[in-house]
Order: C-alpha cells, then sequence, then structure tokens
C-alpha cells in the first residue's frame, strides 16, 4: 500500500528499526557482492555462505555492494565486531560460520595485513585505507542491501525528502544547494543551485530532470558502483531536485554494460513506486514524479549532456550546441536539468544536514567530498571518498598505500581520458575543481590513475589519444581529425620517427582541437598531450632526439641484453621466449639474439635473478 | 498570423548590422558582405556546425569565446570579430586538416590558398574519396527531400555517411545530394535507361517520356512524388520538356 503521508513514511521507519531492535545485536555477515568483489569471485562465496547457512539461520547474512577496498575482495564482515576478512574464498566459509560468527574468533589467515607495520588489523574501522576518508555519500553502501528499500528507511532514508516536500519551499531548497557550494560532479563543476535556479526559472510546463550514469572514462566505475549500491540515495536526490524545478518527470540515463546498476535501479524504482514514493501526489504532498531508465548504447561522447539527450530523444548520441542552455532548452526541447549521479547522491545528505554543515567541508570553490577511482599502479586500488582539498600525496600513500613493488611514484593521471596527468612535483596539490584545472588537469567525473617510473608518458599520452579518436563523435573536423593526428605523430614519435618540431606541432594541434570544437570532449582532448609535454617534455625530447625511450616501454626504441654477470643460467628465459631468441645452456650464461627478438618482455618477466636489462 | 520581427543591432568587425533576434550569425554576416568561409552550411537545410571553417570569435557580455558561426543565434549587442589572429590560426590548421581528407577537391584547395595554406602537413588519408563528412547530403535527403536514404554510420575516425545499413533502398537517386556536396564526391551517371549515383550504388530504371521516348527521371523516384503528393498516376507521362512544349 503507498504511504499517504510522511507520519505513514516515518511509522514505517518505527516499525523497521523495532523489529530489528526486537532481534537484539544480532550476529551477521556482510558480503560485498559489488562488481569488483564479484570479479574477485564473490559470487561462489555468496553461495557457499547461503548454502551453508541453510534457511532459517539465526545468523543475519547481507549481501551488499561495492565497499571500495576493491584490491582485497572479496571482502567479509562479521557483525557485531566488525572483523574483516579479505580474499575471501568459498573454501573459508565454514570456517568463519564456525569460529568467527559462532565463537568470536578471529582467523588470522583472512585479516588485512598493514604493509607498512606487518601487523594484521582485525577490524573495518582501523584500516588507513578507511580511517583517512570521509563516507558521507559513499559509507551507506556497507550497510545497505541495494534491493531492500528498508535497509535505506533503517538509515533515515527519505527523510530529507520529507523535508523538503513538507518543510521548505522550491525557492529555499534551490537556496540550499546553492549555499551548500555543491558542484556538479559529473566532470564540469558547474554549480549545481544555479543550474537548478536556472531550470526552475525556464518557461515550460513540461520539465525534466536526468540523472546521468553513462560513466565511460577507463578506470572509473563510482558512479556505478553507487548506483548498484544505494540506488535509494539517488532517487531521493532526484525527487528533491524535481520538486524544487517543478518537474513530474525524469529519466535515469544508464550504460547497458552496467547490468547489475540497471537492475538494482530498477528494482529501487519499483520499490519506491509501491510505497508511493513515486507516481502521482507523493506522500500526500500534491507533488507527481515519474522515473523512466534509459539504457546506453556504450558510446563514451553519450555522457555528455547534449549528447545524451540526443540519446534519449533516439538520435544518435551526438553533442548539440548549447547557445541555448539545456536548463531553457534540453530534451524534447524543453527544461532540462541534468545532474551526475554523484551529484544527486549528495542532494539528500545536504537537505538533511543542512548547507552551512556541508559547506564546511572542503575548500573555499570546491565544497564537500569526491569518491575517486583509485586504480594503476598503487597498492590499494579502489574507491575513496575524501574531503575535497586533500593533498595527492595524502591520497597515493596515506590511502592508497603507496606505488607496490618499491617503484617510484611517476604521475598521477586525473580527469578521464580528456584530463591531464600531474607529476611528483605537485604531489602536495590539495585536490578540487580549480587546483586541478590550474595544473592542466581536471576532477572530470574522478578517476585517478597512478603511474610508476615504468610508464613511458608519451605512451600514456598515446594511449589516451587512441581512445579519443575512436570515441570522438566525429562531427567536428577540428575533434575527429585533431585526435587522429595528434594519435599519428605520438605513434611515430613512439616508433622512434619523430622529428624535431614535432612537439611543436601537437602543441598546434592541441591548441586547435580544444578551441575549434563543440562540445567538451573536443575541448579537453588535447589535455593528455598538453599536459605531458608541459611536465615530461624531456622523455619526449629523449624519444625524438635520442630516440630512445627513458620508461623502456616503447618496443622499438629498447633492446633488451642479459647481464652475464647476473645471469644464472637457470633456463627460465630460454624457455619462456616465444621466438626462440634465447641461446644458452646450463651454467652457460645466456644471450639473447637481437634480430629474433620482439621485445615482448617475458625473459625479464620470468627472469628470477633480474639479470635482463632493457635500455 | 504573422509576428512582428523583432531586429537587433549587434557589431561584426566594427560595423553595427541588423538581423532578426535569433536568426543564425553566418547567413546574417554573409547578407552584409563579410567573407566568412564555410562548406557544411547551406541555406536550404539547418546548420550543423561539422566543419568549422566559419569559427568567428564572439564577445558577448565581457565574455570571449571561439564558435561557429553558423549555429550560433544573434542577439543585441554581440561584439563579433571574422578573422582574428586566433580565428585565421585554427581556419589554417582546419583547412590543413581537410586537405589531408580531400586531396582532389579543387574548392578546398582554393579556400586554402585564399587562407594561405598551400601544403597539408599531415599524411594524406590512403584511398581519400575527398568526403569531408559536412553532412549536407544527410541533412538535404533528409530536410529537403524527405527520403532518408542515407545516415551517418560510426563514430570516430571510422565515421562515414552511407544509406543504413548498407541499403541504398530508399535512395530515389534524385541527384540532390549530389548538387549540395561540396567537393564533389558523389557523383551521379546515365547510361541507357538507368541511373546510378555511383557512391551509395544505387542504380535505377528510368521512365521513357511518352511523347519524345527519351528517359528522364528514375521510375522509383516518380512513383515515390506521385504516391506521397497523391498525383494522378499519369502525371509523369512526359518529361518536363515535352510538357513545356505541349503546354506552350
Amino acid at each position: 500500500m503507498p504511504l499517504k503521508s510522511p507520519d505513514e513514511l516515518e511509522q514505517l521507519r518505527t516499525k523497521i528499526l523495532e523489529e530489528r531492535k526486537a532481534q537484539g545485536e544480532k550476529k551477521g555477515i556482510v558480503l560485498c557482492t559489488g562488481t569488483g568483489c564479484r570479479g574477485a569471485g564473490a559470487s561462489e562465496v555468496f553461495d557457499a555462505f547461503k548454502k551453508a547457512l541453510g534457511k532459517k539461520s539465526a545468523i543475519e547474512f547481507k549481501s551488499t555492494c561495492c565497499h571500495g577496498f576493491c584490491e582485497r575482495g572479496p571482502i567479509t564482515i562479521v557483525e557485531p565486531l566488525g572483523i574483516f576478512y579479505q580474499g575471501v574464498t568459498p573454501a573459508d566459509v565454514p570456517q568463519i560460520i564456525a569460529e568467527t560468527v559462532t565463537k568470536g574468533q578471529v582467523i588470522e589467515k583472512l585479516l588485512y595485513r598493514d604493509p607498512a607495520t606487518g601487523q594484521t588489523i582485525p577490524t573495518e574501522k582501523a584500516i588507513p585505507f578507511y580511517t583517512k576518508q570521509n563516507r558521507l555519500v559513499f559509507g551507506n553502501n556497507r550497510h545497505l542491501d541495494p534491493t531492500r528499500i528498508e535497509d535505506y528507511m533503517a538509515m533515515g532514508g527519505y527523510k530529507a525528502l520529507v523535508k523538503a516536500l513538507f518543510h521548505m519551499s522550491p525557492e529555499e531548497v534551490i537556496e540550499e544547494i546553492k549555499r551548500s557550494g555543491l558542484r556538479g560532479r559529473g566532470g564540469g563543476g558547474f554549480p549545481a543551485g544555479r543550474k537548478w535556479e536556472s531550470c526552475r526559472k525556464a518557461h515550460g510546463d513540461i520539465k525534466y530532470v536526468i540523472c546521468n550514469c553513462d560513466e565511460g572514462d577507463p578506470g572509473a566505475y563510482m558512479d556505478r558502483s553507487l548506483m548498484e549500491g544505494n540506488p535509494h540515495s539517488v532517487l531521493e536526490g532526484m525527487l528533491i531536485g524535481a520538486y524544487a524545478i517543478g518537474s513530474s518527470e525524469g529519466y535515469v540515463y544508464v550504460r547497458n554494460e552496467y547490468p547489475l546498476a540497471v537492475e538494482n535501479v530498477g528494482i529501487a524504482i519499483e520499490q519506491a513506486t509501491k510505497m508511493g514514493l513515486l507516481g502521482k501526489d507523493i506522500l500526500g504532498s500534491g507533488f507527481d514524479f515519474s522515473l523512466v531508465i534509459n539504457k546506453g548504447g556504450g558510446a563514451f561522447v553519450a555522457g555528455e549532456s547534449s549528447a545524451l539527450m540526443a540519446s534519449i530523444e533516439g538520435y544518435v548520441a551526438e553533442p548539440r550546441a548549447k547557445h541555448i542552455h539545456m536548463t531553457e532548452s534540453g530534451l524534447w526541447e524543453r527544461p532540462t536539468n541534468l545532474n551526475n549521479v554523484e551529484t544527486w547522491a549528495n542532494v539528500p545528505v545536504i537537505i538533511e544536514k543542512g548547507a552551512d554543515w556541508y559547506a564546511s567541508i572542503g575548500t573555499q570553490g570546491s565544497k564537500g567530498t569526491k569518491i575517486f577511482s583509485l586504480v594503476g599502479k598503487i597498492n590499494n586500488t579502489g574507491l575513496i571518498e575524501v574531503p575535497m582539498g586533500m593533498t595527492l600525496r595524502e591520497i597515493v600513500y596515506d590511502i592508497g598505500g603507496g606505488i607496490p613493488g618499491g617503484k617510484r611514484f611517476k604521475a598521477v593521471q586525473t580527469g578521464g581520458p580528456s584530463g591531464g596527468c600531474i607529476p611528483e612535483s605537485l604531489l602536495d596539490l590539495p585536490v578540487d575543481f580549480d587546483e586541478l584545472t590550474k595544473a592542466g588537469s581536471m576532477m572530470g567525473s574522478g578517476g585517478m590513475i597512478v603511474m610508476d617510473e615504468s610508464t613511458c608518458m608519451v605512451d600514456v599520452a598515446k594511449y589516451f589519444m587512441h581512445f579519443l579518436k575512436d570515441e570522438s563523435c566525429g562531427k567536428c573536423t577540428s575533434c575527429r581529425d585533431g585526435t587522429l593526428r595528434m594519435y599519428e605523430v605520438l605513434d611515430a614519435i613512439t616508433k622512434g620517427k619523430g622529428k624535431e618540431g614535432d612537439i611543436e606541432f601537437l602543441e598546434e594541434i592541441g591548441w586547435m582541437t580544444a578551441e575549434a570544437s563543440l562540445c567538451a570532449l573536443g575541448g579537453s582532448a588535447a589535455n593528455p598531450v598538453l599536459s605531458t609535454i608541459r611536465y615530461f617534455r624531456d622523455e619526449y625530447e629523449a624519444h625524438i632526439s635520442a630516440k630512445r625511450c627513458p620508461a623502456g616501454v616503447c618496443t622499438e626504441l629498447i633492446t633488451f641484453t642479459i647481464d652475464p654477470k647476473a645471469c644464472i643460467a637457470c633456463g627460465k628465459c630460454r624457455k619462456g621466449c616465444p621466438t626462440e631468441a634465447i641461446t644458452g645452456e646450463k651454467k652457460v650464461p645466456h644471450k639473447i639474439v637481437q634480430a629474433k627478438c620482439i621485445k615482448c618482455g617475458t625473459c625479464r618477466e620470468v627472469c628470477p635473478s633480474d639479470a635482463v636489462k632493457v635500455a | 498570423m504573422s509576428h512582428k520581427k523583432e531586429l537587433i543591432k549587434f557589431q561584426i568587425d566594427g560595423l553595427t548590422v541588423e538581423a532578426e533576434k535569433g536568426q543564425m550569425l553566418l547567413p546574417a554576416a554573409l547578407e552584409y558582405g563579410f567573407e566568412i568561409p564555410h562548406l557544411c552550411y547551406h541555406e536550404a537545410v539547418s546548420p550543423y556546425g561539422a566543419c568549422r571553417l566559419c569559427l568567428v570569435e564572439v564577445t558577448k557580455r565581457g565574455r570571449t569565446m571561439m564558435t561557429t558561426s553558423c549555429n550560433y543565434p544573434v542577439d543585441a549587442g554581440l561584439d563579433v570579430a571574422t578573422n582574428t589572429e586566433n580565428v585565421q590560426r585554427a581556419r589554417q590548421m582546419i583547412l590543413e586538416l581537410l586537405l589531408a581528407r580531400a586531396p582532389h577537391s579543387e574548392k578546398i584547395r582554393a579556400m586554402a590558398r585564399d587562407a594561405g595554406v598551400e601544403e597539408t602537413r599531415f599524411r594524406v588519408i590512403e584511398d581519400a574519396d575527398d568526403c569531408i563528412l559536412c553532412g549536407l547530403c544527410e541533412r538535404v535527403c533528409r530536410e529537403v527531400v524527405g527520403a532518408n536514404a542515407l545516415t551517418f554510420v560510426n563514430r570516430g575516425d571510422r565515421r562515414e555517411v552511407a544509406p543504413p545499413f548498407g541499403d541504398p533502398i530508399a535512395c530515389i537517386a534524385c541527384g540532390a545530394c549530389v548538387y549540395v556536396c561540396p567537393t564533389d564526391c558523389i557523383k551521379m551517371k546515365e547510361e541507357g535507361d538507368e541511373r546510378t549515383i555511383v557512391r551509395w550504388k544505387r542504380t535505377l530504371k528510368m521512365q521513357p517520356c511518352q511523347s519524345c521516348g527519351k528517359p528522364f527521371a528514375p521510375v522509383f523516384q516518380l512513383n515515390w512524388i506521385i504516391e506521397r503528393a497523391q498525383l494522378p498516376k499519369d502525371f509523369y507521362a512526359l518529361c518536363p520538356v515535352c510538357r513545356k512544349t505541349k503546354k506552350g
């Protein structure tokens, strides 16, 4: 039965909480079955727990989505003690139930071991990866079964909606969002309150709100994990936004490659509709709002707001000129307010706790927290949420646990494929919208790819340019051909065919691509090239003038040799070589026949004595 | 009911000009005789902004930005500069890019020369067919003819214009795309009683004139028009020439 008033909603919440209280401090198991943990085998662990516990177990078993520490998945937490187990396999399940759940004994081998101290850490709360974070938006994932609206209610869900609908005017809601300083988390960083305000003021009886979940940056998955793990927080944010703007219809645009996100937001919409939190006369307020899911076909450029709207309309996802703002003429030429998943999920937090509280977190120009996906050459791969203004050093070393294999940090690429690379000298940069832009990169949607000394920066620029030339919609000559030509020049440089003047040529193409293209994809497409030239010009010069790749990556510029003094003649490289380019026998140091070598690097990987050298 | 047109004033290269509010900047500027190079704009179809040659610098409320003029709606108080150093620089490089894509196009060569570009520094695209993806053919086919026989396919550097699913079944071989193509990369030929649009691989039989016997238009096209315009079945019995003589 749909709830007809805020009182009915509160009665339901009280009922849920009382039922849970009556059960006492129940022993429970929380298993992360988010995408990262599933990739590490969480589905099998889930089955094993289900089988071992049976149907009528007194132990509560909860399956949640992403907790963020994906490097260590599958993650299992045993309640009420909060014991944190990592890398759990189905074989560990009986022991976890018999020892930890039943007797409260900790299983040492499943605990997280801090690489810095060598000590095991039994609880989640004490792990450095988590202690430095401020998980305002993302933290609830760990407590929620995203397919159960009751879990969201138990955590105070839809309280912010009641506050907005019954205690605030639409203008007051907008004012609150404006005062909070919330800026769009999708990449542009436009103040959300100002966007809402201009959409509210736009003429038109039909207005739309859209949630952009077309996350396409390689390595970024925070929107996915929020949508999978806490879809109701996004719906609540959209409901509040729609009320403020005066919209009664909305779209959730989610890419079809995110099947779990599609499924979970679908379940959430169904549950919210059944409860009367979506649909006509929501909680008796007179406010109507309904939501439709639109599945995206996978074009990167569809994440650009005007391209996304074209896609919803049934056209090819191609950006349109925005000389008239989307807030005045967007989807089907009607006033439209589009925000990204994370932006929407911030809204209930702001309404509930207040703009002043929210604005106390972060920096002068960027308020609140930001979720980053920390990937690449870093010990603790995963999703992190930190206050704006935290330095890169804290993120990489304190939360990320530094660089694996004792290697040296080289750069961090932020902002997705059209972001930029930030060098070691800027590690103390406070991360917010404006500082990243000043450094020649951008916030983007929050991707952070860490690179170490074995990364070639020309090769990195080439990788991103390859991505962008494929993913440009192809409409503007400047972007389509600009990215293609930058890629060609970079490709030549990495193959030893670079010429004097290539760097200046790249700068010229990059300038034109950014200045002459229509949308933000073209506008920022040159960033990977320009930022690597800005900070790693010497690497470009080494490739061009000395025909040398300092990082030892570009195969056409390097040779593999075996140091006869270090070689222990074990034969592993000889057996591993796919082209039989290595000669040698027992007790005789091995040699590489250069004419046969394809520089695949297998010999270096398998060598136990580090005798294979690259130059 | 006709709405009174609202005329607004703004500046182009220091000259005060007048145009209808909301009109696109390029046609307004061309009307005043300003020379702004352009390839993907045609007055018969909606502006698209693909070739990027018609770039200008627009200053609005103190903020200057480079933008294509073909799809920029004019507004009172704009300050437009059509030939700044930045505009020239960008335009020159775009012409270099286009030269590498359409090496045989005399029109682009001439435009490049006018802009001071003699050679392109880019590798000429292998088997370049001179298509610059301006989309005029696609727009004229959809918006003017209404046949919807063409579409953009793929994205990025693999983008091309082609009949949907590679099948030119909707093409009436009217030749509007041939006429509108700025680089002359869509060819039409007539042999015997057949007309072929070479690029789309569409060959149609032509109808002979009942009077002079000369084939004058594809049967498929004539039937298509008769059906859509609800004309009498024998409306196109005569070729345009004989029709004129008969009437005259």
